[in-house]
């Protein structure tokens, strides 16, 4: 069980390490990063200068491999826009788009869960009709257009919600709406499919015997068996929400990074977008080593199977 | 003198709807279980006897429809009874146990969760008197260290202890009807033993009244005070063990019993028994004998009209073939 | 006699029809069908329908609402935008970007991923190892960061964006490709074709990929969707195709400003994706119901 945790964990980083590795091959690789830095009517003198003050003149493994040596130990360089610690800058910014993806993922599953066991309990129903035409319409809305509705809807015309920034909690709800809706039908099907097969099962049959109520077959017996899938595919869902926030994160003026990361994009501080990319891999593999040991703790079937080991 | 009996059906019919018609998989059942007696149900797979069970517990799938002329449990119409009353007597007065130990208990939650839910969903029992309820059931069906027990999953034991777990939990309200169906057929023979006395021994000691529900005529023998013998979807004889299985009258009980090989009885050298052809299909309506394309004695009159149960003393059976003429017949068979 | 259930062969067909009259009783397969072959009609005959030239800026009819508007008029069926285009014309003409960024993206991701999914799943083993190596890799990858990086150097031109889109989002095709050729390789006709001596690629060119393909249309039709979804945000954002041309994406990105007091500048652009997509996603989901089941999860 050790030697298969640690196979695991070293598979994690070598695959974060290698996304790290192909994005800055591909910055480097789609363009001279010194010229882009320097402007289209730099000199050329001017341009040299400049790949030799950022090292961009040495062999591209050596590039990568000091750069992440140095990331490895928090140490991301420092901004050529900012002229600051990229550490600093993603400090106060990524707390703000964590705080909009757990919102985010909460709205998904808060829709998506009751709608999925209301469906099952009741297929073929009006209901389940409702929840697959949600379905269909969640995937095929593009973010940012229902983005700017929601802001003309609830912001300009009903005035409820502020439309933009990140003062309060109001300022979270239009963004979470947003950026969640689009997990909320793969949600909704997984815990309605979860649910049916669920439902069917013998040991269903057995709580009806027993003379159990309905809400005590539903949520207690059923829903803990269908919920094991569901928590793994929403820490997944999570982790697409933080790496896929820019649009929306541009679209409502919040200072998360993936606005930053676009804006560094836009003006070609590569440290901070390299650091960004390399953050994001990680927290990626790191949520779905922690949506396996989730369904282990979970399900007790693989629980004991663990502990003995 | 008849007692009340604990549990009466007249008429019982459940119909299934298919694509292609509907199916009746059991057609006009009667049946009477009176306190501390073992009825057993007996018949081949797809005779109905399952969901003949299922019906009298209101757990029939939604797409089987019961009709009946007369359920009741104690005096209790369970025809007329709301969803909500009848789940108060389920798991309560009524109790049921299946066939299939191994998937039969939820995984997620431990087997001392999922008996004292039971007994605190029914009775008024704290935390800690529904866990001694528990842990008095688990050593009264026989498993060691039962304390211990009450904190562990379901996958941990095996099929045996499963199988008595789920005895225990049914038994946890003191039911006055325990209906086994199949308990037995998805263990090992040697543990089939164990588990037949055990549910004889607590159904004599809490007296309570038993259906056990098998194709197995050796534990119905063993086990059951009465028989009914079902064949596609219908009672076709019925009687006390001894009398049936010493003298059955309708050539399918015959049938089945030729079929067994009796130690000191059956010639060596000689073939098993055997039935030719199928059971008929159960789809859309059905004139006369279920039997007769399967029956050496079939008549014309078969398959004219809706063969009645014909009672005797102590046996009553669905055959045109008078009571004597029949016995005969199983006689000179047998020789 | 009572009677036996007869098995009744005389409405016997070919897997094929029987799979093409399940289709058709489809409904939300017909909905996305019909759908569809709007848009493509729309694409193709751009150029017959538009009543102006999409590009034509003339300043002094900028704005103008829409025909139900009470300001509009049918001279302008959709109005104008800020730069006084005829919306109608860039609508129609916006339509051709968006077919054939997803038809060209999904055609270059699905040769990635169903090559590298059929190998998995055909031979195993290391291959295998290494295919799925790939895939944790690109699953990890924070997509519209890294096609913004790209755009951004590269320069935004639509080749640019094809390019990036297809090399992106071959994902679900490898996933599902692996598992259906793994099925594939355990029946009979292959270990058949191994002993009469076929070469393993002629087995998997002529054997195994016909009975894939109908996994590989309902994956297209699926990712196609994806495609679209994700130039129109690349471009709304300013890293995607780059204006005059009229992305339904680009047009919305443009409006921008005018959304508070034209707010039909951004709805009927937004309306005219979400049909697309939603058309192909019926299209794709009664695709996948009838041919091919276990994409599903």
């Amino acid at each position: 069980m050790f030697a298969y945790t640690i196979k695991r964990i070293g598979l994690t980083l070598l695959v974060a390490l290698t996304v790290s590795f192909i994005s800055f091959l591909t910055l480097h690789l789609s363009g001279d990063l010194a010229q882009a830095m320097a402007g289209a009517d730099a000199k050329a003198a001017d341009v040299e200068r400049i790949r030799q003050q950022y090292g961009l003149d040495r062999p591209l493994l050596v590039q990568y491999a000091s750069w992440a040596a140095k990331a490895l130990t928090g140490d991301f360089g420092e901004s050529f826009y900012f002229r600051k610690p990229v550490t600093e800058l993603l400090a106060d910014r990524f707390p703000v788009t964590i705080a909009l993806a757990l919102s985010a993922i909460v709205f998904a599953l808060g829709l998506a869960i009751p709608l999925g066991v209301a469906a099952a309990a009741r297929p073929n129903s009006w209901i389940d009709r409702l929840c697959l035409s949600v379905s269909v319409v969640g995937q095929a809305l593009p973010s940012f257009w229902f983005s700017l509705m929601l802001i003309i809807f609830f912001g300009v015309t009903l005035r409820w919600l502020p439309v933009s920034g990140s003062g309060s909690w109001q300022h979270y709800v239009m963004p979470a709406i947003a950026l969640g809706y689009y997990a909320t039908p793969a949600l909704m099907r997984l815990t309605r499919a979860g649910m049916l097969e669920a439902l069917d099962s013998d040991y269903i049959r057995t709580a009806r015997a027993k003379g159990l109520r309905s809400y005590s077959i539903i949520f207690k017996h059923a829903l803990r068996n269908a919920a094991i899938p569901i928590v793994a595919v929403s820490a997944v869902q999570f982790g697409f929400m933080l790496s896929g926030s820019v649009v929306i994160e541009t679209v409502f003026a919040i200072r998360g990074i993936g606005h930053f990361a676009w804006e560094a994009i836009s003006r070609s501080d590569f440290p901070v977008v390299q650091a960004i990319v390399l953050i994001l891999a990680f927290v990626y593999v790191g949520l779905n080593l922690l949506a396996d040991l989730l369904i282990a703790v979970l399900d007790p079937r693989l629980r004991t199977q663990v502990e003995a080991l | 003198m008849l007692t009340e009996p604990i549990l009466h059906a007249e008429g019982l019919s459940v119909t299934i709807a298919l694509g292609e018609g509907s199916l009746n998989a059991v057609r006009d059942v009667s049946l009477t279980l009176q306190r501390g007696e073992t009825l057993g149900i007996v018949g081949e797979s797809g005779c109905g006897k399952s969901l003949t069970s299922l019906a009298l517990m209101g757990l029939l799938p939604k797409k089987a429809i019961r009709t009946a002329r007369r359920l009741a449990y104690a005096d209790c119409n369970l025809l007329t009874i709301k969803d909500e009353a009848m789940s108060d007597l389920r798991g309560n007065r009524m109790a049921m146990i299946f066939q299939e130990p191994m998937t039969s208990l939820n995984p997620v939650y431990t087997i001392g969760n999922q008996l004292t839910e039971v007994a605190r969903r029914h009775q008024r029992l704290t935390k800690r008197q529904a866990c001694e309820r528990a842990i008095y059931l688990l050593e009264k069906v026989g498993i060691s260290a039962a304390a211990e027990r009450l904190n562990q999953f379901p996958h941990q034991l095996s099929g045996g202890l499963r199988q008595r777990v789920m005895i225990a939990m049914a038994l946890m309200c003191s039911p006055d009807v325990l209906i086994a169906d199949e308990p037995t057929t998805a263990l090992d023979v040697t543990i089939q033993a164990q588990i037949l006395n055990l549910l004889r021994e607590l159904q004599r000691d809490l007296k309570m009244g038993m259906i056990l529900i098998t194709h197995d005529l050796g534990v119905v023998a063993r086990v059951a005070d009465r028989v009914a013998v079902m064949y596609a979807g219908e009672v076709v004889e019925t009687g006390t063990t001894a009398e049936v299985f010493s003298r059955p009258l309708h050539p399918y009980t015959q049938g089945l019993l030729r079929c067994i090989p009796i130690p000191g009885k059956t010639e060596a050298g000689k073939p098993l028994g055997v039935m030719a052809g199928t059971v008929p299909s159960l789809l859309g309506e059905f004139v006369g004998c279920a039997f007769k394309n399967r029956c050496s004695y079939a008549m014309q009159s078969c398959s004219q009209r809706r063969i009645e149960l014909v009672e005797t003393e102590r046996h009553a059976y669905r055959c045109l073939l008078p009571e004597a003429t029949s016995s005969e017949n199983y006689a000179r068979e047998a020789r | 006699m009572n009677n036996p259930v007869v098995a009744d062969l005389s409405g016997f067909l070919a897997p094929q029809a029987i799979a093409r009259r399940r289709l058709y009783q489809h409904k939300g397969f017909i909905i996305g069908a019909i759908g569809l072959a709007i848009v493509l009609g729309m694409a193709l005959f751009a150029p017959l329908l538009a009543p102006y030239d999409p590009y034509e800026q003339v300043l002094t009819r900028r704005l103008i609402p829409p025909f139900w508007h009470e300001d509009g008029t049918w001279l302008f069926p959709l109005g104008t935008d800020h730069l006084g285009r005829d919306y109608l014309s860039r609508i129609l003409y916006g339509s051709r970007v968006s077919l054939a960024i997803g038809f060209v993206a999904t055609i270059i991701s699905a040769v990635i991923g169903g090559t590298l999914g059929m190998a998995a799943g055909y031979f195993g083993g290391r291959v295998d190892m290494v295919v799925s190596f790939m895939l944790s890799t690109r699953l990890s990858m924070p997509v519209v960061l890294v096609a913004l990086c790209v755009v951004a150097l590269v320069g935004g031109s639509l080749t640019v964006v094809i390019s990036v889109l297809g090399c992106l989002l071959w994902d679900r095709f490898t996933v599902v490709l692996r598992a259906v050729t793994m099925r594939e390789r355990s029946l009979d006709y292959v270990a058949a074709a191994k002993a009469i001596g076929c070469t393993d690629f002629r087995i998997i060119a002529r054997e195994v990929f016909p009975n894939v393909f109908p996994a590989f249309v309902v994956i297209a039709t699926l990712e196609m969707a994806n495609a679209i979804l994700l130039e129109a945000a690349l471009s709304f954002l300013g890293l995607g195709v780059q204006p005059p041309l009229p992305s339904w994406g680009l047009m919305i990105a443009e409006a921008k400003e005018q959304m508070y007091f034209s707010p039909w500048i951004i709805a009927i652009p937004g309306c005219a994706l979400f049909a697309l997509v939603l058309s192909i996603n019926l299209f794709g989901d009664g695709l996948r119901d009838v041919l091919s089941p276990e994409g599903r999860n």
